[in-house]
């Protein structure tokens, strides 16, 4: 099994043709037959991705499961995984048939719907696993395309708006980054991700156009792929299609939005900006502290005023993704563990979170807070998952939403203390915003007329829950689980950005 | 055996919580019951056989990253033991009080179950209390902490349906969390300063602390004072010391067996445990213990003058917790932890008798909580008013002066202000004054309550303050109480008194029993609580607790500091070198530095400063007798005179509003400004604004893409990407 990581890549996309070309008619049948082959293939991908954790060595930092072919135009198709990215892998294929089950009420083009959800896992496997910047690059934007789709296809009323928000933004800042990548492949002659790791890249002062530049190449390259990152994560103040994108978005998109396709930023700082550009990134490590800082406070100020579901989650998840940016920049052991659970622990509770809206929409069709109230009364088992979700989001401990807060909070600290008291009043907040909401669509008495009937989860939507509900426990109580597969990668990590760093005079501890 | 009672509770929840339909509520109610029961009894073995070495007891691996280990692991000591006790012991009897409390609730219809609910909540509650005092670490502790707190919320918000409820649940998580963002920045603290978030290495690494400068925010701060004033604001927000006291009297809202074994007996005193558990790094930082001291006593003033005035049974007893709280985080701040202890545990008894018994009275008059609507019930409810007569001869502190017999709250209040007396004068003032008020408030209750003719249906000569006190009502302002207000009040049943009759025996005997161990004795005290034996008082150790003394009194509570710098300027003289590092914690549940010797100054106290809080009890217990029973006229009168005083007590000191206006409004407010102006305005405004040239060329695109072009798109997309990389290919190959 040397090409593991292609064959799961692209199980989807076989799935994906064999819809398209294979499948024909719109009936009940076709219908039922395309959902049906979709959660199969996902499923198997699953599976086979199982061989991958059983197989990877946490011990080995180094890439494994590395294949290698020439491609077209001299380019190479190069595949593998370390410790940092094996887990987004795991993350992309245990959500993907969840995803998957989730949309099973969908009644328009469901044919065309499912293509592109198997398209698009295709195409997030294969940022996690590529291993040239090329293929990087090209699985990168092309997951744009079926998101945009899913969203300006499937999506709300102001949809088109929302897609085409979406799209600019994240197009924009990529463009930056594909003048980097030339630059860089003029600097170092090659595409390949592991040369490129090795490879130092300039880092002494320059002059251009006048200004000078403090970190030379480094900083200029590190900041076109910050302008791609950043608006992935995505971070304060580029996070305004977000909320957008969500609130169109159809319930399934919503969670692979926020589940997964966000993970891309924080995946690209941990795969480029950091390990490329350390100089650059010890630089501008405070204009990410205050980013991210400024992002925790303000968005979830901003999530207590909501009258939407899903722009109040959204705006949530921001503020979640605030710890991941500031953890990944703080470049210790404890901020980039944290970073990394974050994420993954993200997958679970905001898809999770995501879906719990989903739920009630399909009911309602609306998303506003004051159409409900009172849900507790006739759906219990609703409420429990919801209120489960909802401390999760807040950082209970005991589930994973604590780890990776208290962790990269830990890791800011021990570089910046007056960010991590900033941020850590997002736990305040986050706390007022979440049992807020909770409040106002579970709680009290049910008074609304169009809520007298309303049913409570189906067997299939608690099915879909539970295997959310397993792993924000098991990694909350047992963290291990994902410490011990990514902490060598990350230990290696650290040390080579310290050792990439001119040394420096005064340490952070004053000791008298 | 420790294992089986901190998971004995968390089996009960389970079960009861999941599989109520399958094994039915009455089942999951005993099942409960039985297992928290089953756990107190190996507690209270576990106590009284405990010989005061530090066990360990690893269970899993937890969260670890870097040099960051954290186990799930418990520490046995006599600190957790006595809480063992506690928490086990009223956990069980407050079950077993439920099952009569809850049999019947007005709140839900008949097809409405509620009760496997509670039982689960009220077990997982004291799994997550158990966690929480059997923690090894701070991160397993901060577990336990946040899982108390989530218990509480969903007990708070228990009757669902109510706005009332549900914003007194929310108020009390939010109002813990600000709490527990200074312990999270205390625990990061230590862990950059040590290494280590483990209890071991932290204490011993304590007297280190003392030495360090960290920079923290805009200052350098002493490495022992920043932690441990970061620390205590955890305790404080758990603990509902001021400032964050706010969610303990909104938190009545809860039924009142939670008011009892949650926000009486328990959850609060998490704050005072987790001071005394970290007295190794406390006894390093002066600076923090002194503000400890200053904002125990503080609390314990204020909460008892709000105690004076409100109406609602429940209400006053939450102040009194407060206040009571209050005095144990004094005796903490001057050093005797053994006595903050000591205060905790008789507390638990008779403030959970209080409560229970508080709830025997609601229960009979029909859920009344309004003491106004009471009056003359000593007949109708005898077994309770014997109940609460002595949780009140307990908490006013009824003793024979001078010797060491009387209820439980006598001799611990009185070890604390003695303590108090030696630690700082500002703290011995106000904890005696606030006896005093104690005193009145706990009689003024007994007095309204079962004294004098009956009020029912109708409101008594308090009522001016009524249009003000809206909270005040609990949960009876649903008009069902008025149908029910001339129900003859009626005893309640065996399982409920049963209950109260355990507690009254830890209410009269707790502090006679045990007074030795946590004060009386130091030698018994040092060995019951594993510390090595005291340093002899030789010359040199009296003459720094001479400096403490008289330190004490000069500049309050900066004594310990006083005391270390003398000792440390005696010991330079002798020659003492590398003392200091030595002077640290080696081992026991506490660790009192070698230069604290404020019990034996306590013991050493006039004999009128022993009197004192006997005196204020009496008179506040005269002023009650005149005011309520021989002229019942007079606190009309009395409110009527000092309107703005009264109104300034009844509404607390106008904390909530305060707060409302200050957090929650602006918090809203400026959410929404942001939202609409930094979002919509700036945000979008200025991208949009760069994108002006392409606005119109995109509105056109989209206007097109609605008509169903939107492949022709994404096609032109692919195509767009495919050309942007053979360009770049074959420029770069170019080179």
């Amino acid at each position: 099994m040397d090409n593991l990581l292609s064959i799961i890549t692209f199980i989807p996309a076989v799935a994906a043709a064999i819809l398209a070309l294979f499948l024909r008619g719109n009936d009940a049948a076709a219908q039922r037959n395309a959902k049906w082959l979709a959660l199969l293939a996902t499923t198997a991908t699953f599976l086979v991705s199982i061989f991958v954790l059983t197989g990877f060595d946490p011990q080995n930092t180094g890439f494994q499961f590395v294949e290698e072919y020439d491609w077209i135009l001299g380019l190479k198709y190069k595949m593998g995984v370390d410790g940092i990215s094996v887990l987004f892998v795991m993350l992309t294929t245990f959500l993907m048939p969840i995803t998957i089950a989730a949309c099973w009420s969908v009644e328009t083009r469901v044919k065309e719907y499912m293509i592109a959800f198997l398209m698009l896992e295709t195409l997030m496997l294969g940022v996690f696993c590529a291993l040239d910047m090329v293929l990087f690059y090209l699985f990168f934007e092309a997951g744009l395309i079926p998101m945009f789709l899913i969203i300006g296809i499937w999506g709300g009323k102001d949809r088109i708006y929302a897609a085409f928000k979406f799209f600019l933004y994240t197009f924009l800042g990529s463009v930056l980054m594909l003048v980097a990548m030339i630059a860089m492949y003029l600097d170092a002659g090659t595409t390949d991700i592991p040369s490129l790791l090795a490879h130092n890249f300039a880092s002494d002062d320059m002059v251009l156009l006048g200004f000078h530049i403090v970190g030379g190449l480094q900083t200029l390259l590190w900041l076109a792929f910050f302008a791609s990152f950043a608006v992935k994560m995505p971070m304060w103040p580029v996070h305004t299609w977000l909320p957008d994108a969500h609130v169109q978005a159809p319930t399934a998109g919503s969670v692979v939005l926020a589940a997964i396709l966000l993970k891309m930023g924080g995946y690209g700082f941990l795969r480029f900006s950091l390990p490329m550009f350390p100089v650059a990134s010890d630089l501008l490590a405070p204009l990410v502290f205050w980013m991210s800082a400024i992002a925790i406070v303000y968005t979830s100020l901003v999530a207590l005023a909501q009258q939407d579901m899903k722009k109040l989650i959204a705006y949530s998840s921001v503020a979640h993704m605030g710890y991941v940016t500031m953890g990944i920049f703080a470049a210790n052991q404890q901020g980039i563990d944290g970073a990394i659970f974050q994420m993954l622990s993200h997958g679970f509770i905001s898809g999770a979170l995501f879906l719990c809206v989903g739920v009630i929409y399909d009911r309602m069709h609306t998303r506003d807070i004051d159409a409900y109230g009172g849900l507790v009364n006739r759906m219990p088992a609703y409420a429990l998952v919801f209120m489960f979700f909802t401390m999760a989001n807040v950082g209970l401990p005991g589930t994973s939403g604590f780890i990776g807060e208290f962790l990269t909070l830990m890791g800011i600290f021990q570089v910046n203390t007056w960010v991590a008291a900033v941020a850590t009043t997002g736990v305040i907040l986050s706390a007022a915003y979440a049992l807020w909401l909770y409040r106002r669509v579970v709680m009290g008495e049910l008074v609304k007329e169009a809520l007298k009937s309303i049913t409570d989860m189906t067997r299939r939507e608690k099915a879909i829950f539970a295997p959310l509900i397993a792993m924000t426990l098991l990694l909350g109580v047992y963290p291990s689980l994902v410490t011990d597969i990514i902490g060598p990668s990350v230990s290696a990590l650290v040390s080579e950005h310290q050792a990439a760093l001119p040394p420096k005079g005064d340490t952070q501890l004053a000791q008298n | 055996m420790t294992t089986i009672i901190l998971f004995a509770p968390l089996i009960g929840a389970l079960i009861c919580g999941f599989g109520w339909r399958i094994i039915g509520e009455k089942t999951g109610q005993v099942l409960t019951t039985g297992l928290v029961m089953l756990g107190a009894l190996l507690s209270w073995y576990v106590f009284l056989t405990h010989d005061g070495v530090t066990q360990h007891v690893p269970l899993m691996r937890w969260i670890e990253s870097g040099s960051l280990a954290t186990e799930w692991a418990i520490r046995l000591d006599r600190m957790t033991a006595i809480m063992l006790v506690v928490v086990n012991s009223v956990s069980a009897l407050v079950h077993l009080y439920s099952f009569g409390y809850m049999a019947h609730d007005e709140n839900w219809s008949e097809n409405e179950p509620y009760r496997a609910r509670f039982f689960a909540y009220l077990s997982f509650f004291t799994f997550a209390m158990l966690m929480l005092i059997t923690s090894d670490n701070l991160v397993q502790m901060f577990f336990g902490w946040e899982g108390v707190g989530v218990a509480s919320y969903l007990l708070i918000g228990f009757y669902y349906k109510k706005p009332s409820a549900n914003a007194a649940a929310i108020k009390a998580f939010v109002v813990n969390r600000v709490g527990d963002f200074g312990f999270a920045l205390g625990i990061f603290g230590l862990y950059f300063l040590t290494d280590s978030v483990n209890f071991d290495v932290i204490f011993a690494k304590a007297p280190e602390l003392a030495q360090t400068n960290v920079s923290f925010l805009w200052g350098e701060w002493n490495a022992a004072n920043l932690i441990g004033v970061l620390l205590f604001i955890g305790a404080m927000g758990k603990s509902a010391q001021l400032i964050l006291h706010t969610w303990l009297p909104d938190a009545m809202e809860g039924p009142t067996p939670v008011s009892a074994l949650i926000h009486a007996a328990t959850m609060v005193t998490a704050g005072v445990f987790l001071v005394c558990r970290m007295s190794p790094l406390y006894e390093f930082a002066p600076s923090a213990t002194a503000f400890i001291t200053v904002l125990g006593a503080t609390t314990a003033f204020f909460a008892a003058t709000v105690g004076l005035v409100q109406n609602d049974i429940k209400r006053v007893i939450a102040y009194s917790t407060c206040s009571q709280l209050g005095y144990m985080f004094v005796a903490a701040g001057v050093g005797v932890y053994p006595v903050a202890m000591f205060h905790l545990f008789t507390h638990a008894f008779f403030k959970a008798m209080l409560f229970l018994g508080a709830g025997s009275v609601i229960h009979a008059t029909h859920h009344e909580q309004d003491m106004r609507n009471y009056g003359g019930l000593r007949k109708k409810i005898p077994l309770t008013f014997w109940a609460m007569m002595i949780g009140t001869l307990a908490i006013t502190g009824v003793g024979i002066p001078l010797t060491h017999y009387g209820f439980a709250g006598y001799l611990s209040k009185d070890a604390v202000i003695e303590s108090a007396y030696v630690g700082s004068t500002y703290a011995y003032v106000l904890l005696v004054v606030a006896a005093g008020m104690t005193s009145f408030y706990s009689w003024r209750l007994m007095f309204l309550t079962f004294y004098g003719t009956s009020r029912a249906g109708g409101h008594g000569h308090e009522a001016h303050g009524h249009g003000h006190d809206d909270h005040a009502h609990g949960h009876d302002d649903h008009g069902h109480d008025h149908s029910h207000g001339h129900h003859e009040p009626h005893e309640s049943p065996a399982v409920m008194l049963i209950p109260l009759g355990v507690l009254s025996l830890g209410a009269v005997f707790a502090g006679m029993i045990w007074y030795d161990n946590f004060f009386g004795d130091e030698a018994k005290m040092r060995a019951w609580f594993g510390m090595p034996a005291a340093v002899e008082h030789a010359a040199e150790g009296e003459a720094a607790a001479e400096a403490t003394a008289t330190e004490a009194t000069a500049t309050e509570a900066t004594a310990t500091e006083g005391a270390s710098t003398e000792a440390a300027a005696t010991e330079g003289a002798t020659g003492g070198e590398g003392h200091a590092a030595a002077a640290g914690w080696t081992e026991g549940a506490i660790f009192m530095g070698p230069d604290n010797h404020v019990i034996h100054h306590a013991h050493e106290a006039p004999k009128l400063v022993k009197v004192s809080p006997f005196i204020a009890m009496v008179l506040g217990f005269l002023l009650a007798f005149q005011m309520y029973i021989r002229r019942p006229d007079l606190p009309a009168k009395l409110a009527a005179n000092q309107r703005p005083l009264y109104l300034f007590l009844l509404n607390k000191w106008y904390f909530d509003e305060i707060y409302d206006f200050l957090f929650v409004r602006s918090a809203k407010a400026l959410g929404a400004f942001l939202w609409k102006r930094g979002d919509g305005n700036v945000i979008d405004g200025s991208i949009n604004g760069v994108a002006l040239g392409v606005v119109p060329f995109f509105t056109r695109l989209a206007s097109r893409a609605q008509s169903g072009y939107l492949f022709h798109y994404a096609f032109a997309m692919v195509l767009g990407i495919a050309a942007l990389i053979t360009w770049m290919t074959l420029w770069g190959g170019a080179h």
